[in-house]
C-alpha cells in the first residue's frame, strides 16, 4: 500500500509552496516582456517630457545657448492653453466631424460584410486595408493631386462652369476633415466588422420570429449589440484624429493649424520644448477625461468587452 | 600630416587667421568640403569644376553634399565647436541669418587672408562685397546669391486685370485664397516690412509689429492659401496658388522645365537678397586649402562653370561672358535672376542681422503666431 503524505508533510509543503510561488509569478513574467517595454519606451520619456513641461530657459548673452532649468514652472500649461486654446478646439470638432463620418460611411460598410458578403468577406475586407500598403504620407500627397485647383477634378468642373473660377477646396478644412476620414475609414470598419459579425444570428431569427420589422431589428438588436465595436472604432479613430498633423500640413491652409502641429512645430523649429511637452500633456489630459467620460456614458462594462 | 597651429585662442601676433598665423599653413593638398545638394557643376557624377581644381592645386577635395537645412546642420557642428574640437570641415556653406551670426558672435570661424584671395578682391560683384552681416568680408565669401521676390500666374493676371507690379498685389482682395507666403519667418517678417516701406536691415521691434498686424490682415481677410515651404512652388506650378513669394533660381528652373507660364517679378517695393556663404571653421585640419579653393572660384572662368549650372546669382559678374559661349548658356547669361542687371542691384534689400538670442526670439514671437494658427 502506497503511502499517503499528509498535506502538511514538510517535502508536499516545500513542494506546494513551489508551484504556488510560480502560479504567482507567471502573470508577472507573462507581463513582463510587454511591461518592460512600455516602461522604457512611454513611461520614461513621458516622465521626462513631465520635467521638460516645467523647465525654464536660463538667459542668455549674445548668441550662447543656456539651456533650461527645471524651475516647477506650471504658468507654462497656463500659458500654452491660452496661447493655442483656438487650436485645441479646432482639432476636438474636425475629429469629432471625422468620427461621425467614418461611423456614418463605415456602419453600412461592416454591415454589409459582415451580414451579405458570404464567402467573400475576406476579399472585401482585404479590399478595405490595401490602400494601407502604400504609405500615409503618399496616400495624403495623392488628395493633394486630386484636390489641386489644376488637378483633374476641380479643373474639369471649372471647365463646365459647374464651377466658378477660383474655387478651391485645398486649404480649407474641408479638404483636412475629408483626409484625416479617408485615412481612419478603416480603422472604425475593422472594429465594427469584428462586433457585428460576432452577433448571434439566432437572436436576429428570434427577433424576426417575434414579428419585429427589419428597422426595429437593427435598432433594438443589431446596433445595441455592436456598440463596443462603436466604442473601439471611436477610440481608434477620434483618438488619433485629434493629434493628427499630416493632413493639416499637407492639405490644409493658413486657418487648419491643428495642435499637432503646432506640438510639432515647437518641438522641431521653435525648439521651445517646454511649450511643446506642455501642450502634449494637456492634449493627453482632455483626451483621458474625454474617454473616461464618454465610457462612464455608454455603460461601465469592463473595458476588455469593448475590444 | 605636419600638425598646424589652428585652435590657439592667443590674441594679437600670431592668433588664428591674423597674417602671421597664415604666414605659417601649409598646404595639405586634402579639402573637406561641406555643401548643399545640387549646388555645384554636375555632369555624368563628376563635378567638373572639382577636377579642375585638383588638377591644377594638387588638392583632392572630399566633397559632400550633406547640407538640407542651415539649423540642423549647425546641430550637427555646434557640440564640436563648443567643446573646441575640429567639426572635420575645412569649408562649409551656411546662408547669412541666425546661425553665421552665431559662428561669427562666437569666435567659431577662422578669419580670411584677403592678401590671398586676389581673384575676390577683383571679381566679386558690388553685391557680395562688405555684406552687413560680415563687414569686410572678414570670415565669409559668397558662393552664390537668390533673391525673394514674386512670382505669379497667368490666373493673377486675369484676376487682376493686369499684371502685378508690387508687394502689395500681394493684400489685393481680388486674389483672394490664392497667395502664396514663406512659413520661413525670415522671409514672411521681410516681406511684410517690405509692404510697410521700411527697409529690414536697419527695421526694429516696433516695425517688425506692424508688419506683423499688416501681415494678419492679409490671413484674417481670406488673401492667404498657405505659408509653404519649399513646397510653395508645386503649389504655383499646378495653379493652388497664382501669385507667391519666390526665389528666384527656382523660377528660372520652372521656366526651363515645362512651366514656361510663370513670371519672376521685381516688385516696386524691392526684392530681398540673401547669399550663401563660404567660410573656414575653427580648427580646421586645413584651411590654406580651403582659402585656396576660395580664390580659385571666384575666376570668372570656373565661376561661369558653376553659374551655368547652379542658376542662382553668381557672385562674379565677369562670369557672364563665358556662360554666353556655352551650350545653352544664351539663356542663362541673358537672365537678370542669373546675371542681375543695375535694376535688381539697386532693388536689393538686406535682411536683419539678428543681435543676439533675445533679439532674434523676439522676432520669433511677433512672426511665429502668425503661421501657427
Amino acid at each position: 500500500m502506497e503511502q499517503h503524505l499528509r498535506a502538511d508533510h514538510p517535502v508536499v509543503a516545500a513542494a506546494e509552496g513551489r508551484t504556488r510561488l510560480g502560479r504567482r509569478l507567471a502573470p508577472y513574467g507573462l507581463i513582463g516582456p510587454g511591461g518592460l517595454w512600455l516602461f522604457v519606451f512611454f513611461v520614461v520619456p513621458m516622465f521626462a517630457m513631465l520635467m521638460l513641461s516645467l523647465e525654464t530657459p536660463i538667459p542668455t548673452k549674445g548668441f550662447v545657448q543656456g539651456g533650461y532649468r527645471f524651475t516647477f514652472h506650471f504658468a507654462e500649461y497656463a500659458q500654452a492653453f491660452t496661447q493655442y486654446h483656438v487650436q485645441f478646439a479646432r482639432s476636438l470638432l474636425y475629429a469629432a466631424v471625422v468620427t461621425a463620418v467614418c461611423l456614418l460611411v463605415g456602419y453600412p460598410a461592416a454591415y454589409w460584410i459582415a451580414f451579405h458578403a458570404g464567402e467573400r468577406k475576406t476579399t472585401y475586407l482585404f479590399l478595405l486595408l490595401l490602400p494601407f500598403f502604400v504609405s500615409f504620407v503618399i496616400r495624403s500627397l495623392a488628395w493633394q493631386f486630386l484636390l489641386a485647383d489644376q488637378g483633374i477634378v476641380l479643373h474639369t468642373l471649372e471647365r463646365l462652369h459647374v464651377l466658378p473660377f477660383g474655387f478651391h477646396i485645398m486649404g480649407t478644412p474641408w479638404a483636412v476633415m475629408a483626409g484625416i476620414a479617408y485615412n481612419s475609414l478603416a480603422f472604425m470598419v475593422l472594429p465594427l466588422y469584428v462586433s457585428i459579425e460576432k452577433i448571434d444570428r439566432q437572436v436576429v431569427e428570434a427577433a424576426r420570429d417575434l414579428y419585429a420589422t427589419g428597422w426595429q431589428v437593427f435598432t433594438r438588436v443589431i446596433f445595441p449589440l455592436s456598440i463596443p465595436g462603436i466604442f473601439a472604432g471611436f477610440l481608434l479613430t477620434f483618438v488619433p484624429a485629434v493629434g493628427d498633423y499630416v493632413n493639416a500640413a499637407i492639405l490644409g491652409g493658413p486657418s487648419t493649424t491643428m495642435i499637432g502641429n503646432v506640438i510639432q512645430f515647437q518641438f522641431l523649429q521653435g525648439q521651445d520644448y517646454p511649450m511643446a511637452s506642455a501642450l502634449s500633456f494637456i492634449l493627453m489630459g482632455i483626451l483621458l477625461i474625454g474617454i473616461l467620460a464618454y465610457a462612464r456614458v455608454l455603460g461601465t462594462r469592463q473595458i476588455e468587452e469593448y475590444v | 600630416m605636419k600638425t598646424t597651429t589652428t585652435g590657439g585662442s592667443s590674441s594679437g601676433a600670431g592668433a588664428v587667421g591674423s597674417p602671421e598665423w597664415w604666414d605659417k599653413q601649409t598646404l595639405h593638398h586634402v579639402l573637406n568640403f561641406a555643401n548643399w545638394p545640387y549646388y555645384i557643376d554636375t555632369s555624368k557624377g563628376q563635378h567638373p569644376s572639382l577636377t579642375l581644381f585638383t588638377k591644377q592645386s594638387g588638392i583632392k577635395v572630399n566633397y559632400r553634399p550633406v547640407i538640407n537645412d542651415n539649423a540642423a546642420f549647425f546641430a550637427t557642428i555646434q557640440p564640436s565647436l563648443q567643446a573646441g574640437k575640429p567639426t572635420g570641415w575645412d569649408l562649409m556653406v551656411i546662408t547669412n541669418g541666425p546661425q553665421l551670426s552665431q559662428l561669427i558672435a562666437n569666435g567659431w570661424l577662422i578669419p580670411l587672408d584677403h592678401r590671398r584671395l586676389p581673384n575676390f578682391a577683383k571679381y566679386a560683384s558690388t553685391l557680395v562685397r562688405n555684406p552687413n552681416y560680415d563687414p569686410g568680408n572678414k570670415y565669409t565669401v559668397t558662393w552664390q546669391s537668390g533673391f525673394t521676390g514674386i512670382a505669379y500666374r497667368p490666373e493673377a493676371v486675369r484676376a487682376l486685370g493686369r499684371e502685378p507690379t508690387s508687394v502689395a498685389d500681394l493684400w489685393d482682395e481680388r486674389l483672394k485664397g490664392h497667395v502664396g507666403m514663406m512659413s520661413d519667418n525670415t522671409e514672411l517678417g521681410s516681406v511684410g516690412l517690405l509692404k510697410i516701406g521700411v527697409d529690414p536691415a536697419t527695421s526694429t521691434p516696433s516695425d517688425w509689429r506692424r508688419a506683423a498686424t499688416e501681415l494678419r490682415k492679409q490671413k484674417e481677410m481670406g488673401l492667404v492659401r498657405n505659408y509653404y515651404d519649399q513646397s510653395y512652388i508645386n503649389a504655383l506650378e499646378n495653379g493652388d496658388t497664382w501669385i507667391t513669394q519666390a526665389w528666384s533660381g527656382d523660377i528660372f528652373q520652372a521656366n526651363e522645365s515645362g512651366y514656361p507660364q510663370l513670371k519672376f517679378l521685381v516688385p516696386t517695393e524691392g526684392v530681398m537678397v540673401w547669399h550663401d556663404n563660404l567660410m573656414i571653421p575653427l580648427h580646421a585640419a586645413n584651411p590654406l586649402d580651403a582659402l585656396t579653393y576660395m580664390n580659385f572660384v571666384y575666376q570668372p572662368k570656373i565661376a561661369a562653370m558653376l553659374a551655368d549650372y547652379i542658376w542662382y546669382v553668381t557672385p562674379v559678374p565677369a562670369a557672364e561672358a563665358y556662360v554666353e559661349k556655352m551650350p545653352g548658356g544664351k539663356v542663362v547669361a541673358s537672365s537678370p535672376l542669373v546675371f542681375p542687371d543695375k535694376e535688381m542691384d539697386s532693388k536689393a534689400h538686406n535682411y536683419y542681422t539678428f543681435k543676439g538670442q533675445q533679439d532674434l526670439n523676439e522676432w520669433n514671437s511677433i512672426f511665429e503666431p502668425i503661421i501657427q494658427s
